[in-house]
């Protein structure tokens, strides 16, 4: 019997209620995609004895033997290249990039090879690679682990970037990225791991690609997404202490772009502000702010604004909280229009 | 700035003998400089010569269609043959090779049709050919960011328990890249199927191997990754395929990786772009001339009575019809079809690629009715 055979009797998840954090969701993810598929293995810095820095990874080790889940050599270009291999030969690796800033060495084994292989090959390759990237800030990370770099993959032909805000969206989506044909890279808020709710898994909610509404108003969208939709919410909170009724779409990818949802919207409200930690020169809320421009500029009451992370490298701990976009700063920032 | 200025002088400890069965001059070779690696059989030899015959004769003239502007570039293997020749031969077919930019040979070898290994060259799409098929991973232009995917592909044949080996080439050049150290690491660690063939042509566009490393060997790196590591002459098909075939099958077993370097020379420019004349002596692509891989093997192939003229002539009429197959094809207009550019880059539709295809389209038919709107 082989390594990838010995796991192929567990039986199908069971229902379980329980309050679950993100990270524990996106943990009950890669146990059930690994039960459910023995072609699933999980590999990267870390991520076996102990479970990950985060935990995402607690336990699979344990259950599923070194054969589906192992620590490996601690680079990261390898460490994609690698899974390429794998995906080239059958298997759906799942990878992590143990921090945002980290995966810069594997850079040209995403651009130059994962996100073209599909095309190079006339799609007689398909490589069904899970990049999985613990992103963003606000967690008093020191330099390199708070980095932003969604938009660098986002402007990538041939990825799907996605990032949950919530766990139920963490576990659907993240079974989901292991299902996809495509490389997905998927990126989690660190800020966001200890999230919890009551969750029933395994749990489906909206398909990956598409945006969602989570909060409805009727005055200004608010487009967010990972970490941006808690800061978000907030605004809508104190917003509605100010008679103003804040909508919030949280993008969940961002490539593929949900135009649909967010332009409608914005049809609704006609005022939209994006949000995102990563700096806003170059960001990805330009991508948003120039799409929601050529489809809905006779909607629009007032300029697409954009709430971001200043134009600067990601600060030190104790500065963090200076740079991190926060609900007054968004209020702030529609003040600036006229009402 | 002239008392700090780099000093290259390249290793000043001598380089190890390369192993070698057949010498410079077509005869046997005895005792250590074998590395205790035995002749391979006869008719092995035979083959491997053939196929050193038909595929310089295809590069040769694909060399020429591109200096004529039927292809965009070309990487010739020109003096190369045998650690090309010699790789796929010792690969059975569940195999898996994993090329660089100048391998087009090996991967003909393999058994993929010219249109396909020249399709990327040409530039009519840039790889055509299933890899599955064939067992052939398309070539890869950035520098040894392939040799990963390779341990990658074989290890995963590792853990699904099939006996699978993968086999990379990469150049002197290359080995400055991080992937080529990461590559070597994580197929030792994970003691993946995998065969390293280093092909060490001397030179990396206009580099020369002195500005490429301090090292004497490359081979001498297998060391710290606790693999086998061979220094091989790279113009002996015979030692090539001795040493290769082993590794391959070493791997098979279960012993893991190998790293193997093969000591060659590029005989011609790196592309059609590049002017060799700038960097290099041509006293000193005489002297590799005079080390002809092909030439050698049919000195001693003929010395020992296998090979005849009737062989020999098989040989260069195959080469002959390759090389007028491959003019045929490379002459003939690639028929290229704009709007495919959209249907490959997902698995998953996209409605905006989709609206994107539409948009060309219309365009194409604006065009083909002399932009009539």
């Amino acid at each position: 019997m082989t390594m990838l055979e010995e796991n192929r009797t567990v039986p199908a998840p069971a229902r379980r209620t329980a309050t679950v954090t993100m990270a524990a969701a996106l943990n009950a993810a890669l146990r059930d995609a690994m039960a459910e598929d023995p072609r699933v293995v999980v590999y990267g810095e870390d991520i076996g004895a102990l479970g990950g820095v985060f935990r995402v990874t607690d336990g699979l080790q344990a259950e599923f033997g070194e054969g589906r889940v192992w620590d490996s050599p601690a680079a990261e270009s390898g460490i994609v290249g690698t899974a390429i291999g794998m995906a080239e030969y059958g298997l759906r690796p799942v990878v992590e990039m143990q921090f945002d800033a980290f995966s810069y060495p594997a850079f040209q084994q995403i651009a130059s090879h994962l996100a073209k292989l599909g095309s190079r090959t006339k799609g007689r390759l398909r490589l069904p690679v899970v990049v999985r990237i613990p992103c963003a800030g606000g967690i008093g990370g020191i330099e390199h682990h708070s980095d932003s770099s969604e938009a660098y993959w986002a402007a990538t032909p041939g990825l799907t970037v996605v990032t949950p805000s919530n766990p139920a969206d963490a576990y659907s989506m993240l079974r989901e990225a292991i299902a996809s044909d495509d490389p997905v890279i998927f990126m989690e808020p660190k800020s966001r791991y200890w999230m919890s709710e009551e969750l029933a898994l395994p749990v489906q909610t909206l398909p990956m690609t598409k945006a969602r509404v989570v909060r409805s108003g009727s005055d200004v969208t608010l487009i967010a997404y990972g970490s941006g939709v808690k800061v978000a919410l907030d605004a809508a909170d104190a917003g509605a202490e100010e008679d103003l009724s804040v909508e919030v779409v949280d993008l969940r990818s961002l490539s593929p772009f949900d135009d649909e949802t967010v332009c409608a919207s914005v049809r609704k409200t006609g005022r939209a502000a994006v949000i995102h930690e990563a700096p806003g020169f170059g960001g990805f809320g330009a991508e948003v702010a120039a799409r929601l421009t050529e489809r809905e500029f006779f909607s629009l009451e007032a300029p697409i604004l954009r709430v971001t992370g200043f134009d600067i490298p990601f600060p030190a701990p104790k500065l963090e909280q200076y740079y991190l976009p926060n609900a007054e700063r968004v209020l702030a920032a529609l003040d600036t229009w006229e009402w | 700035m002239t008392d700090n200025d780099v000093v290259v002088t390249g290793s000043a400890r001598p380089a190890p003998k390369p192993i070698a069965l057949i010498d410079e001059s077509g005869s046997a070779v005895a005792g250590e400089a074998t590395g205790g690696f035995g002749m391979p059989p006869v008719e092995v030899l035979l083959e491997l010569y053939r196929q050193m015959v038909v595929v310089r004769r295809f590069d040769v003239q694909v060399t020429k269609l591109t200096r004529q502007g039927r292809l965009a570039t070309y990487a010739p293997a020109l003096g190369q043959e045998a650690c090309e020749i010699a790789g796929v031969a010792a690969l059975a077919p569940q195999d898996w090779l994993f090329p660089s930019h100048r391998d087009t040979v090996a991967m003909l070898a393999r058994g993929i049709p010219p249109q396909g290994v020249l399709a990327f060259f040409r530039g009519d799409w840039h790889s055509d050919f299933d890899p599955k098929q064939h067992r052939v991973a398309p070539l890869s232009v950035p520098l040894a960011s392939h040799v990963l995917h390779a341990v990658g592909l074989a290890t995963a044949a590792k853990l699904s328990g099939d006996p699978v080996v993968a086999l990379t080439f990469l150049g002197d050049g290359a080995s400055s890249a991080g992937d080529a150290h990461e590559a070597l690491n994580f197929a030792s660690t994970w003691q993946a199927p995998t065969v390293f063939v280093l092909q060490n042509n001397h030179y990396a566009i206009s580099v020369p191997l002195s500005h490429q490393t301090h090292a004497r060997s490359f081979a001498d790196r297998a060391a710290g990754y606790d693999m086998p590591g061979f220094l091989v002459d790279g113009n002996d098909a015979a030692a090539m395929y001795a040493v290769i075939s082993q590794a391959v099958e070493r791997a098979r077993a279960g012993g893991g990786p190998s790293l193997i370097e093969g000591v060659t020379y590029r005989i011609e420019a790196h592309t059609n772009s590049d002017d060799p004349t700038r960097y290099r002596t041509a006293d000193e692509v005489e002297e590799w001339r005079r080390r002809d891989p092909i030439a050698r093997l049919e000195t001693y192939l003929r010395a020992s009575g296998a090979l005849d003229d009737a062989f020999a002539q098989r040989a260069a009429t195959e080469g002959e019809e390759l090389a007028a197959r491959t003019r045929d094809l490379m002459n003939a207009e690639a028929r290229v079809d704009p709007l495919e550019l959209f249907d490959h880059v997902y698995a998953a539709e996209r409605p905006a690629l989709r609206a994107q295809r539409d948009l060309l389209a219309r365009e194409l038919a604006d065009a083909a009715t002399g932009g009539q709107r």
